[in-house]
């Protein structure tokens, strides 16, 4: 409760989650609260390209479609790929960087070396490549990412593991004779929980980015899906005329990943004391 | 006046999340130049907080004195910012606590000795050029020669981490006579060092102290080494001054009830270790009046309603109390 | 002796992982459904042909033995010709590296320029009205799409105010040249009209990358400043009376560089990632426009290429900023 009270007084942290609501409830009743929802699929070219209206709030692209309403499905695919990639890249990141981190061995270089290599590239280049490679579709952009992502985790986990890892409550833990296993879920697990969990509200942005320059790229999910990225390259050949039609998606863009930052700071600040922003 | 130190009736506060900390309630100490007196006192007494307030190194945005002056050599060292500052570093000089925290890790010990000959170092009266570069170094050699470091121009070119705890130590001691300050203040300059070094550490203070006429304030919570090498000591308990009395008298006829527990606490061979009862109250919700009545066998009503003024008898024995003991004590055994 | 020890580490894994690098992009290029051989002879050739094409680039070799192969022919410095430029990709690669190194380049200098001073003030006057804007500005900075940013700045700076170019490197006949960064070229050359047209060229692709770097830089010595600014060993320094000044841009700020310098590698990632999107919507001729449309045209050989040169180069700054931090922090490698 303690925990709340701090949290809504930070103001920044307020802000982020408070982003995060409306891009949850926006993904969430999309169907209810789009005007048009069926614009996600129908296309009306006698409207094509309208500056934003009473009807069209932020204008309609170039099929005619009304942009808030596809921004609001947009919305569920920013989420919901987000979501997969970064659970996938934690899921399959964390538990070998916790125990390469646990068993210093040839089997922890290995691992490390293999996350090494991945990482010896910008994640964007490498996405890019698989996604290209695999075909435009949502599933192979979430499977681009997390395949990307996951060293990263690896990395971070085994470095956090390998300080716990001699810290004397383990070693005690391990001299009582507690079996690897039990040390490292209940022992090093949740006291490395704060630095993950804060970097998943960071990395959820980072993906959202990533993602958006994939589907900016043409890697993304084909036409007609309503994803951010694609919606801005498809606004391109539209500038200088049609200024709505990129403005809105880059702004949602903007205030999601503003939101899992800010949110994520505001966990930093709470999680990790030794790192407040205040005094 | 002449005292070099002038504190009195020093209150001060702590503006936290919780309310207003009261560290120092009227606090009155001097110290007289060439002494050397010990400030003793459990952990959060308030004994750091009266040396940061000397040094100026309180937190600003946070820190409301209440009432009272510092007054060094004349000048006020709460308010007179420019000419406290001047003092700083020249009239009176710091040893810390953790001689490895106080070093910047990244600049060899040379480096940042050379700094403080720079800007605080006594000139030979010609201005600002009067001192060159060598002469500064060939003082530092000598100073850490003082010190009994072996190889001195080796330690120069060295880094912090490179020396050991009593070397940095005595690297400290060095840099605090360096300027030729009327006055050091310890801050518990023993307590981060193993117990082997640190008598010799303390006699090597009191030694060069004695020999250059330089007022050492000492704080410690370790009775023991008071002991080694004060003139005058001074007792604080929660932010209040207890007792002051000069050494022998102190050990001899403490007269404060909290002074007494103190030193019967100390270790003895042949006895169990005797402790106080109850604990330091929190600066936040200090009690009224005396701060330690809470705790003490001797308290009464007019403990509790009102403080006790600190009155200094002809023996140059001050005691804050209602009700000290005046009948004269076994010697405690140290 | 530790110095040199990690170079030659760093030496060492240097080649297995760009080997490992490799494997994966080529099992990429092998795995897609298209026939390697169809995509290089083209849409029209006949069966023939493509037999043709397959025989002569090896594709009908099992897979181990043509990366053995391909590995062969790196070592020789053949990296292959590019599918779409049919020129030998190093070729490709050594004309278009300047590019990038030139935006590289100047992105780093402005967000070191602007941020470092900004982070140090931040740091100074934490929670100060400025602080508070600035923090808002860099997380914004952080949340922005680049590739977004870059067509609004087209937009607005190109489309509507006609104040700068909407892409390329520069207008009319480019400088002779000596460096490869256009501007340098220019300003050797020392044409007016060259040089105002190659700034043009370049204000909009170098901020658009400068913008989260910058952002990175500012957070990071804010954030290191604060860590120093509360130390034991700037109270020291304070009780000790060295000159605000002094402490504050000497000791404060080597320490603050130190934590933005371990993040170096960082900043190059994101300006290298960065840089992929910005070549892109400026036509830049870069590495990064180059990975993109390689990418884009399954011409994998071109796209192997470019990560060998990636890889290679990540590697080198790592390798510098690791030589760089040692250099400023004597403490040793941890």
């Amino acid at each position: 409760m303690d925990l709340l009270k701090r949290f809504a007084r930070d103001r920044a942290a307020f802000i982020g989650l408070s982003l995060l609501a409306l891009l949850v409830l926006a993904a969430l009743f999309a169907p209810l609260l789009a005007p048009f929802p069926n614009d996600v699929f129908d296309f009306h070219i006698g409207n094509r390209l309208q500056p934003p209206s009473g009807t069209a709030l932020f204008g309609t692209d170039r099929m005619g479609s009304d942009i808030f309403s596809r921004l609001l499905f947009g919305a569920r695919i920013t989420l919901m790929l987000a979501g997969i990639a970064v659970g996938s890249a934690l899921i399959i990141g964390v538990p070998i960087g916790l125990v390469a981190g646990y068993y210093q061995n040839w089997v922890s270089d290995a691992l490390m070396r293999i996350a090494e290599i991945f990482l010896a590239v910008p994640q964007i280049v490498l996405a890019i490549a698989i996604a290209q490679t695999l075909g435009p579709s949502i599933e192979n952009v979430i499977l681009a990412l997390s395949l990307t992502y996951w060293p990263f985790w690896a990395r971070l986990v085994y470095a956090e593991t390998r300080s716990m890892r001699n810290e004397v409550f383990v070693e005690s833990a391990v001299a009582l004779g507690a079996s690897p296993w039990r040390v490292i879920v209940l022992h090093i697990l949740p006291n490395i929980a704060s630095p993950i969990i804060v970097r998943t509200s960071i990395g959820m942005g980072a993906t959202i980015l990533t993602a958006a320059t994939l589907g900016f790229l043409g890697l993304g999910a084909p036409p007609p899906t309503p994803e951010w990225g694609r919606m801005i390259a498809e606004s391109r050949e539209f500038l200088p005329e049609a200024w709505w039609y990129a403005l809105a998606p880059g702004v949602a863009i903007f205030l999601t990943v503003l939101g899992f930052n800010l949110f994520g700071d505001g966990l930093r600040d709470i999680l990790d004391p030794r790192t407040r922003r205040s005094v | 006046m002449n005292s070099l130190l002038d504190i009195q009736a020093l209150s001060l506060g702590f503006r936290t999340e919780k309310g207003i900390a009261k560290v120092l309630d009227r606090i009155d100490l001097s110290v007289r130049p060439g002494e050397i007196v010990g400030l003793v006192g459990e952990s959060g007494c308030g004994k750091s907080t009266l040396a940061r307030a000397i040094l100026g190194t309180l937190p600003e945005g946070q820190t409301e004195i209440n009432s009272g002056h510092i007054r060094l050599d004349g000048v006020d060292m709460l308010r007179g910012n420019k000419e406290a500052e001047h003092l700083r570093g020249r009239v009176v000089t710091f040893v810390p606590q953790d001689p490895f925290a106080s070093f910047n890790p990244l600049f060899r010990i040379g480096t940042q000795i050379q700094d403080l000959m720079r800007f605080k170092a006594p000139r030979d009266g010609s201005g600002r050029f009067g001192r060159s570069r060598k002469a500064d170094e060939a003082s530092a050699i000598a100073m850490l020669d003082a010190v009994q470091l072996p190889q001195p121009k080796a330690i120069l070119n060295k880094y912090p981490h490179q020396l050991s705890g009593g070397q940095r130590q005595r690297v400290m001691i060095a840099m605090a006579l360096l300027p030729q300050p009327r006055m050091i203040i310890a801050d518990e300059p023993t307590t981060a060092l193993d117990v082997t070094v640190q008598a010799q550490i303390l006699g090597l203070l009191r030694r060069l102290a004695v020999e250059r006429g330089v007022s050492v304030l000492f704080t410690t919570h370790d009775l023991g080494a008071a002991w080694e090498i004060c003139d005058r000591i001074v007792v604080m308990y929660a932010g209040q001054t207890a007792e002051i009395a000069p050494r022998e008298q102190f050990f001899a006829d403490p007269r404060h009830p909290y002074t007494r527990m103190l030193l019967e606490s100390l270790p003895s061979p042949g006895r169990d270790p005797v402790g106080i009862p109850g604990g330091v109250p929190s600066p936040l919700k200090a009690p009224d009046g005396c701060r330690f009545h809470p705790r003490c066998p001797r308290a009464t009503e007019i403990c509790h309603e009102s403080r006790p003024a600190l009155m200094t008898g002809a023996d140059g024995h001050a005691i804050a109390c209602h009700h000290p003991w005046l009948a004269k004590a076994e010697a405690a055994h140290v | 002796m530790n110095w040199l020890s990690m170079v030659a580490n760093r030496l060492l894994w240097f080649v297995p992982t760009l080997v490992g690098l490799l494997a994966i992009v080529f099992l990429l290029s092998r795995v897609i459904p298209v026939d390697p051989a169809v995509l290089a002879a083209g849409e029209n050739a006949s069966a023939e042909q493509v037999q043709q094409v397959r025989e002569r680039f090896g594709f009908d070799k099992p897979l181990p033995v043509q990366f053995v192969n391909y590995l062969r022919d790196i070592a020789q410095g053949n990296l292959g010709t590019s599918l779409f430029t049919q020129q030998p990709i190093v070729d490709d690669l050594a004309s278009r590296l300047p590019a990038t190194l030139e935006l590289t380049i100047f992105a780093v200098l402005i967000a070191g320029l602007i941020g470092i001073p900004l982070g140090v003030f931040c740091g100074l006057h934490r929670n100060s009205w400025i602080d508070h804007v600035l923090r808002v500005v860099t997380v914004s900075g952080l949340a922005v799409a680049s590739f977004w940013l870059a067509m609004q700045l087209q937009f607005l700076f190109s489309m509507k105010l006609g104040w700068l170019p909407l892409s390329g490197r520069i207008e009319g006949f480019p400088p002779e040249t000596v460096t490869g960064l256009m501007l340098v070229d220019a300003l050797i050359e020392g044409d007016r009209e060259m040089i105002g047209s190659a700034l043009r060229h370049i204000v909009l692709p170098t901020l658009t990358l400068a913008l989260p770097a910058a952002a990175t830089v500012v957070r990071f010595t804010r954030n290191g400043v604060i860590g120093v600014i509360n130390s034991p060993s700037v109270a020291y320094q304070t009780a000790m009376g060295f000159p605000r000044r002094l402490i504050v841009w000497k000791y404060v700020l080597r320490m603050a560089l130190t934590a933005t310098v371990t993040q170096l590698g960082l900043i190059f990632g994101i300006l290298l990632a960065g840089a992929v999107v910005v070549e892109t919507v400026f036509d830049w001729p870069g590495l990064g426009a180059y990975a993109v449309r390689s990418i884009l045209q399954s011409d994998y050989n071109a796209v192997m290429g470019f990560t060998l040169c990636t890889g290679a180069l990540f590697v080198f700054i790592n390798l510098l900023v690791d030589m760089l931090q040692a250099a400023i922090d004597p403490r040793g490698a941890a």
